[in-house]
């Protein structure tokens, strides 16, 4: 079954009195449990094809149609419900709130999501144990390194249960060891079931995925499988 | 409704987590609402005490009181000239005044005279001596602290005694008990035979019982002012406060008739009340309030946009946090909420501070001026705080709530 099915979107932005075609004509279908890479230059408009899919923005022309919902006319508030229960992100820069320890920073879309305090942190305690960091769960993400930042990124993505997990450059800021980490977590992420949307430009991260999605100039230039599926050996913190 | 406040609740819980998180940020702003509260609170507990003052000293004129004088007290119907070209009030007018109504409970004529008041090394200045009779007693709410007032026969016989007002009492006598001894106006000696308990209104001044000392009548005309010159002053005590106008109208057709006025002449004389002086002092008070919560509403103003200027700040600081939020599903409401209940939080504790100083410190300068707090000014505190911090706060946190996620998860 189709989770996202996205048909001959267009994003055009007004800069000054000038219109960038960020994106311009591009049609994807992604199916549950898929391990989708989104590659390209910079400039080659993945970014903006991530804001669409994250429900972040809408697109200018063309239908997004997520689970059976046309996105591409929702409101804000519909937009920030979807992105709530459906999408879970992992960004380059970690993203998480400085002030706060990891729990809470895990907790967070769950406060989003109306669930009580009790179930909340229950939830969270799960997912951060499913990352590796249960002993980790009260450091504010100052106390952590790069790879356990991004470990509690990864654990408020899952918390929700959401249909797709969208990862943008996930390994950008991290060194090779810890990023190869990182990316076998979202290897067992991935085996347990879940559908992983990947931005990358590093071709050697790409190939982690299943199928790889390319992007040149606001078009798809090529959209197959990976023959030779790099697959990370097991992470072993999932366990 | 049940979904609003659950995000209300937790709007406040990350408000809390953001105010400790910005501690010297949040100390500073709070600052600002600190004083304006403290200030506010402190300018109406002023107001208050000095209202109150004013109202329990003029409320030991007795409400069901009329003094029929010369002289109007309180308004200004009669022009100044006219009052004084008046026939003065005499004695003789009194008793006549006396023998004919029928309404009053008591009445009393009196005069007063600025008199020095001696006690051995001890000595009192600017004391009204106030000449009475022994009915005056009767047509006031005083008691006594020890002894009694003047009695008909030493009151018809002029006999040299007197009674004290407490603060004079205390003055001439720090010691012991006066009842008994003999003090000196103007060099003629007046047996004390009565202490007024104290009364306690500071604002009547001379007016106030406790700085007075009452004598017969004659002995005023006798040692310290002649008759002629000197107008009295009849006190009339209604029997209630309903009978209050027909008192007052009754005296009116008496004091013409005593005075020998002709249908179309007017009053020479007043008919002062209690409710007059309580006008004029409630109109003085109301300005009083007014000008007095204005300015120190400035300081709370200020406060307020210290208030907002800090929520702008914050909220631009704040801009990458907020995108987080926004990306994973936090809507506008929610951002709205809590960013107005950051303020608003801000601005209770503020307003629980100042209240607490304002206390304290109407505690202290109660010790020179009475101030007067009450539950009322502990409610208004905390409403007008937290409005103030709703008010304040919602610009900003409207400018939170539409921020678009996309640009504000670039923002560094």
């Amino acid at each position: 079954m189709n989770i996202i099915n996205i048909e001959h979107i267009a994003k055009i932005y007004q800069v000054g009195s000038e219109e960038v075609h960020a994106l311009r004509d591009v049609s994807v279908k992604i199916n549950r449990n898929e391990y989708v890479a989104i590659m390209g230059p910079s400039g080659s408009g993945k970014s903006t094809l991530m804001n669409v899919l994250g429900c972040l923005d809408t697109p200018t022309k063309g239908l997004y149609d997520f689970k059976g919902n046309n996105v591409s006319q929702m409101n804000d508030n519909e937009l920030a419900a979807i992105r709530n229960r459906e999408i879970g992100f992992v960004f380059q820069t970690f993203n998480l709130l400085a002030r706060s320890d990891a729990l809470h920073n895990v907790e967070l879309p769950l406060i989003y999501a109306g669930v009580s305090s009790s179930e909340r942190k229950e939830r969270a305690r799960l997912a951060l144990e499913q990352v590796g960091l249960a002993d980790r769960m009260h450091h504010k993400p100052n106390e952590l390194s790069g790879g356990q930042r991004q470990r509690v990124a990864i654990a408020r993505a899952l918390v929700t249960q959401p249909s797709i997990i969208l990862a943008d450059e996930p390994t950008g800021n991290l060194d090779t060891k810890t990023g190869e980490d990182i990316m076998a977590l979202f290897n067992d992420i991935y085996e347990l079931g879940n559908t992983i949307i990947l931005v990358t430009h590093e071709e050697y991260i790409a190939e982690h995925a299943a199928r790889i999605i390319r992007l040149r100039d606001g078009l798809i230039e090529k959209d197959e499988e990976v023959t030779k599926r790099y697959v990370p050996k097991k992470n072993g913190a999932s366990e | 409704m049940k979904n609003f406040l659950f995000e209300l609740k937790e709007g406040l819980l990350i408000s809390l987590r953001a105010i400790r998180a910005n501690k010297v940020r949040s100390i500073l702003t709070t600052l600002g609402i600190v004083i304006g509260i403290a200030s506010v609170v402190l300018m109406s507990t002023a107001i208050r005490g000095i209202d109150n003052a004013f109202q329990t000293g003029v409320s030991s004129l007795g409400s069901d009181n009329l003094y029929i004088d010369k002289w109007e007290w309180f308004n200004n119907d009669v022009p100044f000239w006219q009052m004084r070209n008046r026939r003065n009030i005499t004695l003789a007018d009194y008793k006549k005044y006396k023998e004919l109504a029928k309404l009053p409970a008591a009445t009393a004529p009196t005069v007063w005279s600025n008199q020095t008041l001696k006690y051995k090394e001890h000595s009192v200045e600017f004391i009204f001596v106030q000449g009475t009779t022994d009915d005056y007693i009767k047509t006031t709410n005083l008691n006594f602290s020890e002894g009694r007032f003047f009695n008909e026969v030493e009151s018809n016989g002029g006999r040299a005694v007197c009674v004290l007002g407490s603060e004079v009492a205390k003055k001439l006598f720090p010691r012991g008990s006066a009842l008994d001894n003999e003090v000196k106006i103007k060099g003629h000696k007046f047996k004390v035979i009565g202490v007024l308990a104290e009364q306690g209104s500071w604002v009547m001044g001379n007016f106030n019982p406790d700085n007075q000392a009452f004598i017969p009548i004659q002995n005023v005309f006798k040692y310290f002012q002649s008759e002629n010159f000197r107008s009295v002053t009849i006190n009339v005590r209604a029997p209630n406060s309903q009978m209050v106008d027909a008192v007052k109208e009754e005296a009116v057709g008496i004091m013409r008739r005593v005075r020998g006025l002709k249908f179309d002449e007017s009053n020479d004389f007043s008919i002062n009340q209690q409710e007059a002086l309580l006008k004029t002092i409630n109109q003085t008070v109301g300005v009083i309030q007014i000008a007095g919560l204005f300015i120190t509403g400035l300081s709370l103003f200020v406060g307020a946009i210290g208030i907002m200027n800090i929520m702008f700040v914050s909220v631009k600081e704040r801009t990458k946090e907020i995108g987080i939020r926004k990306a994973i599903g936090a809507k506008r409401r929610t951002i709205l909420v809590q960013f107005i209940s950051e303020a608003a939080i801000i601005c209770l504790i503020g307003g629980m501070i100042g209240l607490v100083i304002a206390v304290i410190l109407s505690l202290i300068i109660n010790q020179f001026l009475p101030t007067s707090i009450d539950a009322n000014a502990f409610i208004l505190a905390i409403v007008i705080s937290i409005l103030t911090g709703v008010l304040s706060g919602f610009a900003p946190a409207y400018t939170a709530a539409k921020l678009d996620p996309v640009e504000a998860l670039r923002y560094e």
